[in-house]
């Protein structure tokens, strides 16, 4: 595309000038975008490559001939992998559920429904969403452990809520509050109740900021190690495809072939995530951040 | 496997429709109520189960770790006797802590001045030409990529082979091919290696600045920019004067959030080093007290003192929210 703004006659010379004043701009954009997508590109094509050509030669030395699937069937059918990615959904997809639920309820009873220190109580909730869950893991591990929960799927699903809990009612609150008041006020005067007028009108209307909340909540609960290590532990049955990944990296160490497959199983779905709802993963950032 | 895969699916029906049952089980007994006090209650109702998690897994342990800072507690035990400051005293004395607290200072130096300063720099140049888009979707995309996922495609990155065999790392293949220089032990090398961990933080952060940097530009007048051209003002100078003065309160966002992720740091140090090789810093060492050395009165001490740290930011957090409530 520049190449071919650049060889183009000049038949409008203002234009041409433009295009060759923000030629450098493009130059350094394009080599950024090339080194940021360097590293995961080396890590793709390793993936398919044998795996006495991954242990001696780079990467980019590669032919399309050598190209196969045979490490994504190696860590599938060896590793335990294909069970880890089936807790990750079990992990993640009910979480993710019960989080969006609980913070729309809690964000609607802020929005409209007045109440004595609901304020005070809102500050309480944004100072919470910057504490370090490291330090509420010890003594939520012990509660854990005297109820029996530790190590099982409730467990992570409670604790992951939890977390999730004061920036997503942070974020519906900002999206609800933002709705015309005389939309709630038609509902009541028609005579519906607050839950009607929240299924029926608030829920509806809140499908894009629900859906960032969705994605941006899937994302944290699927990529994160630290609350399913402590909660779910390592044993096969229950990790899930962080924990099982850090598992290969300490057996295998420089295992290639099964690192850089395993990395990609574990990446397949947040990237089908990104690049098909990208739109609102932004939204949600945005709304997260710059409101806050 | 196939059960649980049912199952997961299956839970989040039954969990919105254990809600479903909550809510018209509290909205009846609300309507037995005088209806004075209905809307009094009500928020309340709808708040309860999202507040009660909170407190039993935000907010006492929270306190509850204030006050096993000041207590030995080992093994198994949910508490101990009362120690006084010596845990923090020794969080303070010991070269091991005092080195990864060390370590943090240096995550908010450079992993905060790296994203937030690259990520503004290209927010001004996306802004600029017509193909941003894809851009801000190619730096953008490894926030979707896992801590641990990450930390392979790195490792990858600066995987190290004796000199004169072949390189595989992409960056030692650089410095012996095109440098012409000896490979390098990336993530052995001190201090050197800490710069080897915030890089890889910075490749995973610095789309997040670039978004929410350049929502802020766009949201500028552009007449002011313009005044400032026709006047004679070079780039550099539109960009100091007037483009980062008018831009200050969300460069201010973005440097807070990312010195919290800093202060926060685990995932990437735990995957790559392990806090070996003097990368450890505080969240880690949290890990380890309470994992290798069963200390959860050291533990609690390190995340008392990580949230001393952090306290600043939340002040700040809670005011700019004030201000923006009350605008």
């Amino acid at each position: 595309m520049i190449v071919e703004k650049k060889v183009a006659p000049p038949q409008n010379p203002l234009m041409s000038a433009a295009v060759l004043r923000s030629l450098p701009t493009y130059v350094v954009l394009l080599i950024t975008s090339v080194i940021w997508m360097l590293p995961t590109l080396a890590l793709l094509i390793s993936s398919f490559r044998p795996q006495d050509k991954i242990a001696n030669t780079g990467w980019w030395s590669f032919n399309f001939a050598e190209l196969n699937l045979a490490n994504y069937e190696a860590v599938l059918a060896g590793n335990n992998l294909g069970m880890a990615f089936v807790n990750s959904l079990y992990l993640t997809v009910p979480t993710t559920v019960l989080t969006i639920a609980l913070a729309s309820l809690a964000a609607y009873a802020f929005s409209w429904m007045p109440f004595k220190g609901s304020n005070l109580l809102f500050t309480v909730l944004v100072a919470l969403s910057v504490v370090p869950i490291q330090m509420s893991l010890g003594p939520t591990l012990k509660l854990m452990t005297l109820t029996h929960l530790t190590g099982t799927f409730p467990a992570v699903w409670l604790a992951h809520t939890a977390y999730g809990l004061p920036f997503s009612i942070f974020l519906m609150r900002n999206f609800f509050s933002a709705l015309p008041k005389e939309m709630f006020e038609s509902a009541y005067l028609d005579g519906a109740s607050p839950l009607v007028a929240f299924m029926r009108l608030a829920l509806p209307t809140a499908v894009p900021a629900l859906a960032s909340l969705a994605i941006f909540q899937f994302m944290w609960v699927w990529n994160d190690l630290l609350v399913a290590l402590i909660f779910l532990g390592g044993s096969p049955s229950v990790a899930v495809l962080p924990v099982a990944i850090s598992n290969l990296v300490g057996q295998y160490g420089d295992g290639w072939q099964l690192l850089t497959a395993a990395a990609f199983i574990s990446m397949s779905l947040p990237l089908l995530l990104f690049f098909s709802m990208q739109r609102y993963f932004v939204q949600g950032i945005l709304a997260g951040s710059v409101k806050g | 496997m196939w059960e649980k895969l049912t199952y997961a699916f299956v839970m989040p029906a039954l969990i919105l429709a254990g809600i479903w049952l909550y809510l018209q089980l509290t909205e009846a007994l609300l309507a037995r109520l005088p209806r004075r006090t209905q809307p009094a209650l009500r928020p309340w109702v709808w708040m309860a189960p999202a507040l009660l998690l909170l407190l039993v897994i935000v907010l006492w342990p929270v306190l509850q770790s204030v006050v096993l800072s000041f207590q030995k507690v080992s093994g198994d035990q949910l508490s101990g006797p009362f120690v006084g400051l010596q845990n923090y005293i020794r969080a303070f004395t010991d070269t091991q802590m005092r080195g990864s607290m060390l370590n943090n200072l240096y995550w908010i130096i450079f992993f905060t001045g790296f994203t937030v300063g690259i990520g503004l720099a290209l927010a001004v140049l996306v802004n600029r030409v017509r193909f941003g888009g894809p851009v801000k979707t190619i730096l953008f995309m490894p926030m979707a990529i896992s801590f641990v996922a990450t930390g392979v495609i790195w490792r990858f990155m600066y995987a190290y082979r004796p000199e004169g065999s072949p390189q595989i790392g992409t960056l030692n293949a650089l410095m012996t091919g095109l440098f012409q220089q000896p490979p390098v032990t990336w993530l052995l090398q001190q201090p050197g290696n800490n710069i080897a961990l915030i890089v890889v933080g910075v490749w995973m952060f610095t789309g997040f600045c670039l978004v929410i940097l350049n929502a802020g530009l766009r949201g500028l007048p552009e007449e002011v920019h313009e005044a400032a051209r026709v006047d004679g003002a070079s780039e550099w100078q539109v960009f100091r004067k007037v483009t980062v003065p008018l831009l200050a309160p969300t460069i201010s966002v973005v440097a807070t959030t990312m010195v919290i992720n800093a202060l926060k740091m685990f995932d990437i140090v735990y995957v790559m080093t392990a806090g070996n090789y003097g990368t450890d810093v505080i969240a880690n060492q949290i890990y380890k007290q309470l994992y290798s050395s069963r200390d959860l009165g050291m533990a609690s001490t390190l995340a008392v003192i990580l949230l001393v740290f952090i306290l600043p930011f939340m002040v700040q957090n809670v005011r700019r929210f004030h201000a923006q409530e009350n605008r």
